[in-house]
């Protein structure tokens, strides 16, 4: 093997090479300063996209891991930067999304003894990474880049930190780099029993009411195609959580919409009636299944599953099977019979109706005067037909956009499900543009979460990253609203926002845009969205005080799922 | 559902932090660790962490899997009491001068079978291992004669399985290449 004698910082950069990186997103300060040093030589090479706040940066990274399906890099200093990534870390673990984070730290020398900008990165980090290394010999650098590319994308992807002290930045060492294939304690992808893929398929080829439950796993696995082929062939109607939108197209005919709080009526009445749930890369999240007592318990449920720690934690699987998912719908498709479930699937078609007729009709085409959120989210769809990715915020708008965004392709939805950050939004188009340059993405956030990471517009200027923002506007911490008015007397504590103008605040970032307040000019402000070539904001003004059903109320039953 | 003691083996690499991510897990769950015992194994460079907790079997089986799946750990395992032998050791620091004034600290090192590992003119040590019911005993009957110091370790536990389960797990790493590699 050929060697090269580098710094530390030079290391870290050839590794990042090594594994193919060619963006990554940061922001700079003293104990990251000889790598900054570094990329300024290496410009042509790796894209160093400056954020304006560290949370920015992961959640970039995010975005771009997410729509990609690679890693996302961030860097940044000790102290403030590297906790300012925290909520970024955090989300990336419960969204098992693979990004790695390097930080600067304080020289190996002062380690411990509350130096200037230290902060106990390894302390912190531990809870909200997957894995997490402190380097302070430079020698230990590509072993350890290599590692840390090797656990953030495998098994059940997830976040990675790594903290290096400013010595090791600057010590010298012959450089080699060997790509991680191995780590012996680690089980990344167990290997699949083929007694319980037969178990299994014997439960689906004798269940007449099947509902499979598609979670982010498929598409992590990169099985989608597969998954499609599985319930095709045994006609199962599927349903998918809030991360697993996007894994089929929304026109399938199996497709019968999403789960959980706020997803559609049919799947959700229709886990307590089915005979057979099969738990597709997916972890049973409160907000899927509501009261966990009465969640389908007349159900048998199959869990394919590569996180062996996910299996039995909420909902007792009757069979398991824990392996990439991939490889379980490989291994079970030969063994799935052709299968009819007509009348079931017609079930799923009535109650799609009912809560058409009750729910979407007016969300999407109200005869109101007030502009709902869904009736902007309809005619984005007539635009851009399915083709665009869609990045949401957290709250009511994420609820409505998720409920009714078209998709034909898989990984273009990103989305903050898990820990449910506002201020995600942003920065993660973001991140998602700058992964797919080519596509469309559609920024969808509340008046809220805006401005709670706003100074990522600065970025997406900077860099003519073409995103079109599409701001909901209803004055209020809207689904914190809803539920004060649901569940707390409609006292509205602290919820109702005095807004800046949100079109002036573009313009000073050089952000053209437009205000909507009225249905007739909706249309053509949506169009001119999509023509115009640049980053682009646009702010409708919505009904204030409207609220997002149908909706599982917290501690209720899925079948108990309220339509107003 | 009940409640019973149950002692959680895990072995891991040596890494820095390690002890920290275990017991995070614990903590979030707000679990209380009775006792914790780390050392090497008998596997040179793998590292074996024996915890006493009580709770029921439901929660013992999630905990051990989010144990074994912290990326640096090799191997968990939860074990009832009738699974395993274990031992822990305590040291009790008495007064030399109590020992020479009566029989009775000797009588009880007889029928404790415990040993005196050290006298000076001042103070003797006395070492009991044992359950831990069974420390307290001899702790309590020797209160009397005024314990200067006394100390008690984690616990240490051997399986009643002929072999380790983790080199049995070892082995089969090696010939069933139960992970499949990338
Ligand atoms: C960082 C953070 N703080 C608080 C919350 C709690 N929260 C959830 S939704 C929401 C309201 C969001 O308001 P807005 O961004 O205007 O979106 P809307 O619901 O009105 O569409 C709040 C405060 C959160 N999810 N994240
Ligand atoms: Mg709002």
């Amino acid at each position: 093997m050929k060697t090269r004698k580098v710094s530390g910082s030079e290391a870290v950069i050839l590794s990042l090479l090594e594994e193919g990186v060619d963006t990554i997103f940061g922001y700079p300060g003293g104990a990251i300063m000889p790598i900054y040093d570094l990329l300024y030589d290496y410009q042509d090479k790796i894209n160093h996209i400056l954020t304006r706040h560290e949370q920015g940066a992961a959640h970039a990274a995010q975005g771009y891991a997410r729509v990609t399906g690679r890693v996302g890099v961030c860097m940044v200093t000790s102290g403030p930067g590297a906790t300012n990534l925290t909520t970024g870390l955090a989300d990336a673990m419960l969204d098992s999304t693979p990004i790695i984070c390097i930080s600067g730290q304080v020289i190996s020398g002062l380690l411990g003894t509350d130096a200037f900008q230290e902060t106990d990165v390894m302390g912190f980090s531990m809870p909200i990474t997957k894995w997490n290394i402190q380097i302070t010999k430079a020698e230990d650098i590509p072993e350890m880049m290599a590692r840390a590319f090797f656990i953030a994308t495998t098994g059940r992807p997830g976040p990675v930190m790594i903290d290096i002290t400013k010595d090791a930045q600057f010590a010298e060492f012959d450089f080699s780099y060997e790509k991680c294939r191995d780590v012996r304690s680690y089980v990344p992808r167990p290997k699949l029993n083929m007694n319980y893929v037969e178990k299994a398929a014997e439960l689906i080829n004798n269940a007449k009411k099947p509902l499979a439950l598609v979670g982010q796993g498929v598409i992590l696995s990169g099985a989608e195609k597969e998954m499609l082929a599985f319930i095709e062939k045994a006609e199962i109607p599927a349903a998918w959580t809030l991360l697993g939108n996007s894994a089929m197209p929304t026109d399938h005919p199996l497709n019968v919409g999403m789960l959980g709080m706020h997803g559609n009526y049919g799947p959700n009445i229709k886990t307590n009636e089915s005979d057979l749930l099969i738990a597709l890369g997916m972890r049973f999240d409160d907000r899927v299944t509501g009261n966990v007592k009465t969640y389908g318990t007349q159900a048998k449920v199959v869990h394919f599953e590569i996180d062996h720690s996910e299996v039995n934690k909420i909902v007792k699987a009757d069979v398991a099977v824990i392996a990439d998912i991939k490889e379980t719908f490989e291994a079970i498709l030969p063994l799935i019979k052709k299968n009819k479930h007509e009348e079931w699937l017609n079930q799923f078609k009535n109650a799609y109706q009912y809560e058409y007729e009750k729910v979407i009709q007016q969300d999407i085409y109200p005869e109101k005067e007030g502009l709902t959120m869904g009736e902007v989210i309809r005619i984005i769809n007539e635009k851009m037909k399915g083709e665009a990715i869609l990045v949401t915020d957290v709250g009511q708008h994420q609820m409505i956009a998720n409920r009714y965004f078209k998709f034909n392709n898989s990984r273009s939805l990103v989305t903050s499900g898990g820990l449910g950050t506002m201020g995600f939004g942003l920065p993660a188009a973001f991140g998602a543009q700058t992964g797919q340059p080519d596509k469309t993405v559609v920024a969808v956030i509340g008046d809220g979460g805006f401005q709670m990471t706003v100074q990522e517009l600065g970025t997406i200027w900077q860099n003519k990253a073409p995103v079109k923002i599409v701001l909901l506007n209803n004055n209020f911490l809207g689904m914190v609203r809803q539920w004060q008015q649901m569940f707390f007397d409609k006292r509205y504590s602290s919820t109702e926002l005095t807004n800046p103008d949100f079109i002036t605040i573009a313009k000073g970032f050089g952000i053209t845009g437009t205000t909507v307040s009225r249905r007739d000019d909706l249309e053509g402000a949506i169009a001119e969205m999509f023509k115009h070539e640049g980053p682009y904001l646009l702010e409708v003004k919505v009904e204030k005080e409207d609220n997002v059903f149908p909706m599982v109320t917290a501690g209720a039953s899925v079948s108990d799922i309220r339509l107003e | 559902m009940e409640e019973k003691e149950f002692t959680i083996t895990a072995f891991s690499e040596n890494s820095i932090g390690l002890l920290n991510r275990i017991t995070i897990i614990f903590t979030r769950r707000g679990l209380n660790i009775e006792s914790l015992t780390v050392s090497e194994s008998a596997i040179h460079g793998i590292f074996k962490f024996t915890i006493v907790i009580r709770t029921n079997q439901i929660l013992i089986e999630k905990v051990v899997k989010q144990i074994e799946k912290i990326v640096d750990v090799l191997r968990a395992y939860y074990l009832c009491q009738d699974e395993i032998i274990f031992q822990e050791i305590a040291l009790y620091k008495v007064p030399t001068k109590a020992l020479t004034q009566s029989t009775e600290i000797e009588g009880l090192v007889r029928k404790y079978n415990a040993r005196i590992l050290e006298v000076t003119s001042g103070y003797t040590v006395i070492e009991k291992t044992g359950h831990k019911d069974e420390t307290q005993q001899l702790f309590d009957d020797m209160k009397k004669f005024g314990v200067l110091q006394f100390t008690r370790s984690g616990r240490v536990a051997i399986t009643k399985a002929t072999k380790e389960r983790l080199s049995a797990y070892l082995e089969k790493l090696d010939t069933e290449k139960l992970r499949v590699r990338i």
